[in-house]
């Protein structure tokens, strides 16, 4: 793969101001992901992955330092712009699905298209299509409180891929499900990376999650502590 | 690229669809605002008329004329200052600007018929008061100028005396009946006037030619009356009148130029502005109390509003993380707050109208619902239900997505 990394940070630094307190969320940190890998960011709580997630997400603006997204650098972008990056680029899965909770699965599929500007029969047959992905397309007319956890985080990586972005973050896409539906849920991530050759950032503090990755990256203090190949690799076998 | 209208209102309308009941008590806020400022202002505006309508059926461009200088006239005692003859009623009556003119003189008496007997008002006068208080007949007629020079011991009854003294469905037309030991001959019924203003049963009286009055009834001396009903041609020409009446008085009564005039003159119209200002100052109280209700539909409406604003915060977290510009939040929300505001105008325009039928179904009152009230209620509401629906919204549009996604 040629050209610049698809995300490439410079010494990021985040403090917020708590209460009079400066709180270093992250201390000038380094990292390149390229186009098509699979990684996991791995850390304790309060270790900054999270928030080095948002920023990478462009959810949120680091204090100092560099970030490039596929060769642009989203300082200098405007917050509309930023939207549309959000929108085109980036697909997020959280750990609480955040989807909304009384519309059906396919209009909280839908959305991210109206929000591209699309309308019509192709918006219901694109979220359709991504539905049918993670194999939820016979749910499309459910609502996420008709749904379990697993479902409903499978109707967000829907929501995420819907627009063929080149980025899915998800942040601690399992912390709230089983081990069973965990288990699914990486390989419905492992399935659309090496189907859709989409980048998957995971943020995870469990180390049987980051296995599902191809690299593994350790926070520790707001800082990368650690950053090596999953040697062992677990993949998903459906139907196992 | 701003998302389109129709894709908006699209996300309005499965936002308020997916919260129904938050969308209804949001609106129920509204619409209790709404009706009420409606119902209040028409109840108010129906006061109004029904005063209005009363005073003008006394006759807008009347002119009343008393005996005694001003402010030593009072009410109940009219008459105890004897200045005012029959011959000046008949010189006020030859001035141009005048229609008509009726002398008034007030007794009241015991007046019998067969075994029955009722107390009530005497009043003598001349044939010109049919003219002057819109008298109408039910049955038989008025007396007329003859029955006054002849002073005839003739009667005419208001509904009230007949009613009290006549059984059901008979004729009073020919019967006699007695006042204070004379017998007078019943020539004619008149229709029912309802009450006065001032509550007063205007057809519990008795009319008498003035002649009749002051000789054989009440025995005045000097042919003095008690008061002067006058009609002025054109209200436009109330104040001249009113001043051709004053000197010509003056003359009459040979006052020096130094001296106070012996008489008052009470201008209808001024009368009818003086009820206008108490009903209208009824109206502004009603609606103020609308106006409280539809605060605190507004506090309502601002209440659900701040209670959902986490659960909403979040969900404009997630629609900014998924592509939604600060914009295109506010705007959806903006339009929410509209829709509702709408809505809820639309119902409570409805009610309050609903509201107004039944009140004058039941109260008798005309309750007439006007265009300004409507308005006035659903302006007010709009701007309460967008800036209660808006301020949250903005308020998370301004957070990044990352802080409005941990709102809590």
């Amino acid at each position: 793969m040629s050209g610049p990394p698809l995300i490439q940070c410079q010494e990021l630094t985040k403090v917020y101001p708590l209460k009079g307190v400066a709180v270093h969320a992250l201390r000038g940190v380094d990292l390149e992901i390229a186009r098509g890998e699979m990684a996991a960011i791995m850390g304790a709580s309060g270790s900054g992955k999270s928030t080095l997630m948002n920023i990478i997400g462009c959810m949120d603006r680091q204090t100092s330092g560099r970030y490039h997204l596929d060769g642009v650098d989203v300082s200098t972008l405007k917050e509309s712009e930023l939207a549309s990056l959000r929108n085109k680029k980036l697909g997020f899965v959280f750990q609480r699905y955040n989807l909304l909770p009384r519309a059906s699965a396919l209009y909280n599929v839908e959305l991210p298209l109206f929000y591209a500007g699309l309308s019509g029969a192709e918006v219901t047959a694109r979220a359709l299509a991504a539905l049918e992905r993670v194999g939820l397309r016979d749910f499309a007319r459910h609502r996420p409180n008709q749904m379990s956890g697993g479902q409903q985080q499978r109707v967000a990586i829907a929501r995420a891929m819907v627009n063929n972005p080149l980025v899915i973050l998800a942040d601690e896409p399992t912390g709230a499900l089983d081990t069973a539906s965990s288990a699914e849920i990486m390989g419905i991530f492992q399935q659309m990376h090496s189907e859709q050759g989409v980048t998957v950032v995971i943020v995870t503090h469990e180390p049987d999650i980051a296995v599902y990755c191809q690299r593994k990256i350790t926070m520790r203090d707001g800082s990368i502590a650690g950053d090596e190949p999953v040697i062992h690799r677990t993949i998903f076998n459906r139907g196992a | 690229m701003p998302v389109k209208f129709s894709v908006l209102g699209d996300f309005s309308l499965q936002a308020l669809k997916a919260n129904k009941m938050r969308s209804f008590l949001t609106m129920l806020g509204i619409i209790i605002g709404v009706a009420a400022v409606i119902l209040m202002m028409a109840i108010g505006q129906g006061a109004q008329d029904r005063v209005l309508a009363q005073i003008n059926s006394l006759g807008s461009n009347l002119l009343m004329v008393l005996p005694g200088a001003a402010g030593q006239y009072v009410r109940g005692s009219g008459g105890s200052v004897n200045t005012m003859t029959l011959q000046d009623a008949q010189a006020v009556a030859g001035l141009p600007g005048v229609a008509y003119s009726a002398p008034i003189v007030r007794g009241s008496g015991l007046v019998t018929y067969q075994d029955q007997t009722w107390t009530t008002s005497i009043e003598g006068t001349t044939p010109e008061v049919v003219n002057i208080s819109a008298l109408q007949m039910a049955q038989g007629r008025f007396f007329g100028q003859s029955d006054v020079q002849s002073i005839a011991p003739v009667a005419v009854l208001g509904q009230t005396v007949y009613q009290n003294l006549y059984p059901p469905g008979t004729n009073p037309v020919g019967s006699q009946i007695r006042v204070h030991g004379i017998t007078f001959r019943v020539i004619g019924l008149l229709q029912s006037l309802g009450a006065s203003s001032g509550g007063q049963d205007r057809d519990d009286i008795i009319y008498i030619p003035v002649t009749t009055a002051q000789i054989r009834l009440l025995g005045v001396s000097n042919q003095s009356i008690n008061a002067m009903q006058v009609q002025v041609r054109n209200k436009d020409e109330m104040d001249d009148v009113q001043a051709e009446i004053t000197s010509l008085l003056r003359r009459r009564h040979r006052l020096a130029a130094n001296q106070d005039n012996d008489f008052n003159i009470r201008n209808m119209a001024q009368i009818q502005s003086a009820a206008e200002n108490v009903t209208s100052l009824l109206t502004i109280f009603l609606a103020g109390v609308a106006a409280i209700s539809l605060i605190v539909g507004g506090i309502g409406v601002m209440n659900i509003m701040l209670v959902s604003v986490t659960e909403r915060t979040r969900e404009i977290g997630v629609r900014m993380a998924i592509g939604a510009s600060k914009k295109d939040v506010l705007n959806q929300f903006l339009l929410e707050a509209v829709l509702l505001s709408l809505a809820g105008s639309f119902f409570g325009i409805v009610a309050g109208m609903a509201g107004a039928r039944v009140f004058a179904f039941f109260v008798h009152w005309p309750a007439p619902v006007s265009l300004f009230s409507i308005l006035l209620a659903v302006g007010f509401s709009i701007v309460i239900g967008v800036f209660f629906g808006y301020y949250p919204a903005r308020r998370a549009a301004g957070l990044n997505p990352a802080e409005a996604l941990s709102y809590e």
